[in-house]
């Protein structure tokens, strides 16, 4: 089961932005002659000097980009310059971008190095993604309760995202990164090893401990006991 | 296998990249073992329902601000080229 993974392939076969027509008549909207849903097509547009071309790649990714900052630095005004930054940031060092990767691998690396710094900005003592884990704690037998089939139907969706939010929010920052960019943004293990720059091995131990603490997390909420 | 081995398999696991023979013991565990059978359950759901989330839509200050920042770069990219 690689679920985020298949998420991402179905999240980009939808036609969101992907298939609108630009308008000429909207300023902000640039008519463009590229066929709008296949995103190595765009970013070749974009690169040829296309802006419409590269407004449809920000058109598709910036929810996410967004939740992503938010994941990462747990605030919206840094989570509004994260975004920002890794679009203008993207779009300026487009040369570059050889293709080796999908073009959203690309845009998540540059975001997650601006969220990074901005936490580390925020707290320099407290924030690194390559110290060694010394916690001995063993959270997973502590609570075994069963959920029932889907439990997040219990709740409407801005207060399971309110849910889901806190309870990232509430891991250390060497979790929550590799948690957003395995388990929701669909990311590689060997790419999330690249982009945070530490080893194979330590992102499958932070997975399995973020998984397990996210999983008790959420227990209070979707255990079967809380039906009422 | 053992139930603390199950729970250091676990990623793998749930990421369909364990060895055949460890998947098979580890599921002959899961048999006999309601406990872990739980954890697996609970922990599967878990990724799934952060997988499954859609993202909120932009809020529109945000959105307008992202897409004026952007409209700036390209002019000022359109004038030195």
């Amino acid at each position: 089961m690689v679920p985020c993974q298949m998420s991402l392939a179905g999240y980009l076969q939808l036609p969101l932005g992907a298939r609108r027509t630009v308008s000429a008549t909207d300023p902000k909207r640039l008519t463009s002659t590229v066929v709008r849903d296949d995103e190595a097509q765009l970013v070749s547009a974009a690169k040829a000097g296309d802006v419409s071309a590269f407004e449809e790649l920000v058109n598709r990714y910036e929810r996410k980009i967004f939740r992503l900052g938010m994941n990462i630095t747990q605030n919206r005004e840094d989570a509004e310059d994260v975004m920002q930054d890794a679009f203008l940031k993207s779009y300026q060092n487009l040369d570059r971008f050889q293709g080796d990767s999908r073009f959203y691998t690309w845009l998540v690396r540059i975001a997650v190095n601006e969220a990074l710094m901005k936490l580390r900005k925020r707290r320099p003592n407290q924030v690194s993604i390559d110290e060694p884990l010394t916690e001995a704690e063993d959270p997973v037998f502590r609570e075994i309760e069963d959920w029932g089939p889907s439990p997040e139907q219990r709740f409407a969706q801005t207060e399971l995202n309110e849910i889901l939010t806190h309870a990232i929010g509430e891991l250390d920052p060497i979790f929550r990164v590799v948690f957003t960019l395995r388990d929701v943004e669909g990311i590689s293990t060997e790419e999330t090893a690249q982009i945070l720059g530490i080893s194979v091995a330590a992102v499958k131990s932070r997975l399995l401990r973020a998984r397990l603490k996210l999983r008790q997390k959420l227990n209070k909420y979707f255990r079967r006991s809380e039906v009422q | 296998m053992n139930c603390k081995k199950v729970i250091l398999e676990l990623t793998s696991y749930l990421d369909g990249v364990l060895d055949a023979s460890v998947r098979i013991d580890l599921e002959e565990h899961l048999s006999g073992c309601s406990d872990c059978r739980v954890v697996v359950d609970t922990t599967r759901k878990t990724i799934q329902i952060f997988c499954n989330s859609e993202p909120v839509p932009l809020p529109d200050d945000v959105r307008t601000r992202l897409h004026t920042a952007l409209l700036e770069r390209f002019r000022r990219n359109a004038r030195t080229t």
